[in-house]
């Protein structure tokens, strides 16, 4: 056991290098593109004398790499800043007070990302993993191949085409769920559920195919070995051979990229939380990226990095703890 | 439009008050139900603070729900009353007493009076602030509480448009002595007060038991506005009967509402205008000749009909819109002739030239597709345009006022003088045609002060003429707003032109079928 926690501890290390690295990239990557934040907002109003004035107020006349250190130092210090947005709004009445941080802005966004992608990892991850174990059993029948194709077409389509056709199929022509997912604070979980729905399934959709693909193949990967031969000459069921015998040993590639498909849902939806009007990170982050406002973005990437790290982390060490050689290596 | 009650009644607007009053339409107006509109135009950094209002979403929540004025403008476009009953100016137009409506309470329970109207005003020229308003209480030189019901202002300068400028969506009137608590929690005088409010998500509001507007105005037990910034969404929520309203339809789908039988497309054609300013100070642009030969070498109504699908009007290079007072609705039109075109080309000493074009579409949506249209219908007359495109990160910083000739847009403004004096006074900073005329601009300073309305009639009507004819902006057209309802409300059949929803107020005018 101390083994795996010396892999954690070090993964974490890993893992904070990777997010200083990651905000590097993202700062000169919004730097990089043409237009900054007082420019973006003022738009036809952006006479050089207002861009100035706003540039000012906010620190923006400052050399990037100032200004990139001066983000750092806050940050190391749990401070993510306050947004250009709610800073320049803020001073309209002559004062900065009143302006709300970035971490609380995200804050309630971010809870309502989790959600979305804990509805849909409820309804992804069984289904998928049935799917994959029932196409395994029923391999090259009509059952798998249209599974595959459905899973496969699904995947191939962009995603605001799939929310599109869901919204036609559920919501236009049956009028079974609604297609906005306007949810707020002290709405009753039922009904955040309802309005989650359509989004979940179309986030699912997306996600199905690798994990009942990867799931199908890994366990046909092991159904040439010797010890699956063996369970079938002993005259167990193909279902039991594959649901005890098999799976147990395939799990360490499927959790894997459930894992990375976890991942997905809460780095992913942006689209989805646009088309749906789902008021999550995604759709913060496409506004503040529309206007440059580096604080927001920043924490946005930060959180989708984190995300990336800790459930990569998480597939790994489920899979070393899942695999007794790896668990108890020589 | 009706414009005959409003002229005429500059002065005093005692009897405009009542006209308003009395021109409320006779239709059977049931009390109840709720309204759900989706609004676009929202941010997650709105907040009930007037100085900071730029987008339709909090101009409807607050201006049209929450919060009063001191004047309104109707739907049919004549002034009235909203917090003020009447006013009065001094001959030269420099000192304007208000009378303020009395036994109006705010959501809290404060009685409204004097101090608030003076204090919610000082709040836009406060040390430091940025407001969209600022400019209009600038020019104040005094406020002056007469009693607790009467406010006088002085102005620096003799302006008629005075009470109009008190209706404008930024100057909400707040309660005095707690102004901090009624922009973090929203407290106004309005028929709505405030139940919920998530910037960048919703807003709900319920109606005041008992309102100074009584039964004439606010119909609905309850209002909720959702943001819904993406226009495909707004269409679904209002085909799946999600929402009642929605504001900006999307026109490549608009023949799915038409097929809708339970949604309804209301248009009307506001100041919102597309325009193509040229320097008018710089060769060659600097000769009327040219700039008459590029009036006629465009083709108004082909972009009416291709940019904004027939959503629109032909304009005449005038900034003043339908939505104006003094609009000139019976001048007669500038068409499309490339002879005409031709003729002031030789005018101008001119066989052919190549001139450049900057566009973009973060000017209008279209703003390339109209160049190039242009390019195609003044390329017969010998003017070769050659069409630059734009990046539009940055297009307001480093094209427009920049470049000799782009492509621009305008919302309008709510009076002559203030559209005017905002890009057109020969040197302020957004005269992006470098306009600089004798004659127009000593009509500009005699009509600001006029008082008399036929005689700032011709004055106005004169001024767009002179830009019809000779001005450096090519205004080729006008775009409508375009909204729709579902069956299950119904309105007035006069919608305002002012802003897109009925002038933002929708909760104060519709009402439950």
């Amino acid at each position: 056991m101390g083994n795996v926690l010396t892999i954690i501890a070090q993964r974490l290390m890993l893992g904070l290098l990777t997010l200083l690295i990651v905000s590097v990239v993202i700062f000169a990557a919004v730097n990089a593109l043409p237009g900054d934040f007082a420019q973006t907002v003022l738009g036809q109003g952006a006479t050089p004398e207002a861009v100035a004035a706003i540039r000012q107020d906010l620190g923006l006349d400052r050399s990037p790499i100032q200004r990139y250190f001066d983000w750092l130092g806050d940050a190391l210090r749990g401070d993510l800043g306050t947004s250009f947005a709610q800073a320049n709004f803020a001073s309209y009445t002559g004062t900065n007070s009143g302006a709300t941080t970035v971490a609380a802005q995200i804050g309630p966004r971010f809870a309502n990302t989790m959600f979305l992608a804990m509805v849909t990892a409820t309804i992804a991850v069984p289904v998928s993993i049935i799917l994959g174990v029932l196409a395994a059993l029923y391999r090259n029948t009509v059952f798998d191949r249209a599974a595959n194709i459905f899973t496969l077409s699904s995947i191939s389509s962009p995603e605001f085409f799939l929310a599109y056709i869901l919204i036609l199929l559920l919501a236009v022509l049956n009028p079974l769920l609604p297609p906005l997912s306007n949810i707020y604070d002290g709405m009753a979980f039922s009904e955040r559920l309802e309005k989650s729905l359509l989004p979940a399934l179309t986030l699912t959709l997306v996600v199905t195919a690798h994990m009942m693909r990867m799931t199908r193949a890994a366990i046909i990967n092991l159904l040439a070995s010797p010890y699956i031969e063996m369970a079938r000459l002993k005259g167990l069921s193909p279902a039991r051979v594959i649901v005890k015998h098999a799976l147990p040993n395939a799990l360490a590639p499927i959790i894997n990229v459930v894992a990375l498909n976890l991942a997905y849902l809460i780095t992913g939806v942006v689209v989805v939380e646009v088309v749906f009007v789902y008021p999550g990170i995604g759709q913060l982050f496409v506004d503040s990226v529309k206007i440059r406002d580096i604080p927001v973005v920043q924490a946005c990437c930060l959180i989708f990095a984190t995300a990336y790290i800790l459930l990569n982390l998480t597939a790994d060490i489920m899979s070393i703890l899942s695999n007794p050689r790896l668990r108890h290596p020589k | 439009m009706n414009g005959i009650s409003r002229r005429g009644l500059l002065q005093t607007g005692v009897a405009a008050g009542v006209l308003g009053l009395s021109g409320m339409p006779l239709r059977a107006q049931t009390r109840g139900g709720k309204l759900t509109a989706g609004l676009n135009g929202a941010s997650t950094s709105d907040n009930w603070d007037g100085r900071t209002f730029s987008d339709l979403f909090m101009i409807a929540a607050a201006h049209g729900t929450v919060f009063d004025c001191l004047t309104e403008v109707t739907a049919e476009g004549q002034l009235v009353g909203e917090l003020a009953e009447s006013w009065e100016a001094s001959e030269d137009a420099k000192t304007w007493t208000f009378n303020l409506r009395q036994g109006v309470t705010f959501h809290n329970g404060k009685a409204f009076g004097a101090d608030d109207v003076i204090e919610s005003l000082q709040l836009h020229v406060a040390e430091g602030s940025k407001s969209g308003a600022q400019p209009i209480v600038a020019g104040i030189e005094e406020m002056n509480k007469l009693t607790d019901s009467q406010v006088q202002f002085v102005l620096k300068a003799g302006n008629a448009d005075f009470p109009y400028l008190m209706s404008d969506y930024h100057l909400i009137i707040y309660p005095a002595g707690q102004v901090d608590e009624a922009i973090a929690n929203g407290i106004g005088t309005g028929l709505y007060e405030v139940v919920s409010f998530d910037p960048g998500v919703r807003f709900v509001g319920r109606r005041v038991d008992d309102h100074y507007k009584g039964d004439s105005a606010g119909f609905f037990d309850e209002v909720e506005y959702i943001a819904i910034n993406d226009t495909t969404a707004r269409m679904n929520a209002l085909m799946t009967g999600q929402v009642d309203a929605i504001n900006r339809i999307d026109f490549n789908t608009e023949a799915l509402l038409n097929a809708n039988p339970n949604v309804r497309i209301q248009e009307v054609t506001g100041n919102e205008q597309y325009t193509f300013p040229m320097h008018s100070q710089t060769a060659p642009f600097d000769d009327i000749n040219f700039r008459k030969a590029l009036k006629y070498g465009i083709n108004r109504q082909e972009m009416v009909d291709k940019i904004l699908q027939g959503h629109g009007s032909v304009g005449n290079d005038t900034p003043i819109g339908p939505a104006n007072q003094y609009y000139a609705a019976d001048m007669e039109p500038l068409a499309y002739d490339p002879d005409q075109a031709k003729y002031y080309m030789q005018q101008a000493g001119l066989d052919s030239i190549n001139i450049n074009l900057s566009a973009s579409d973060a000017a209008f949506e279209g703003a390339v597709d109209a160049a190039q249209l242009f390019q195609a219908s003044a390329g017969v007359a010998g003017i070769n345009i050659n069409v630059v495109q734009e990046p539009a990160d940055g297009y307001w910083s480093n094209v427009w006022l920049k470049k000799p000739f782009c492509a621009c847009y305008w919302s309008g403004r709510a009076t002559e003088d203030w559209m005017f004096s905002t890009a057109y006074e020969a040197g302020v900073p957004w005269n992006d045609s470098q306009w600089d005329h004798p004659r127009f601009q000593e009509l500009l300073y005699a009509a600001r002060a006029e008082l008399d309305s036929a005689t700032r009639a011709d004055q106005y009507g004169e001024m767009q003429m002179i830009l019809r004819d000779e001005g450096g902006v090519l205004i080729p057209m006008f775009a409508n707003y375009v909204q729709a309802v579902n069956n299950r409300i119904a309105t007035s059949d006069t919608i305002g032109n002012l802003w897109q929803m009925d002038n933002v107020r929708m909760a104060e005018r519709w009402w439950v079928a």
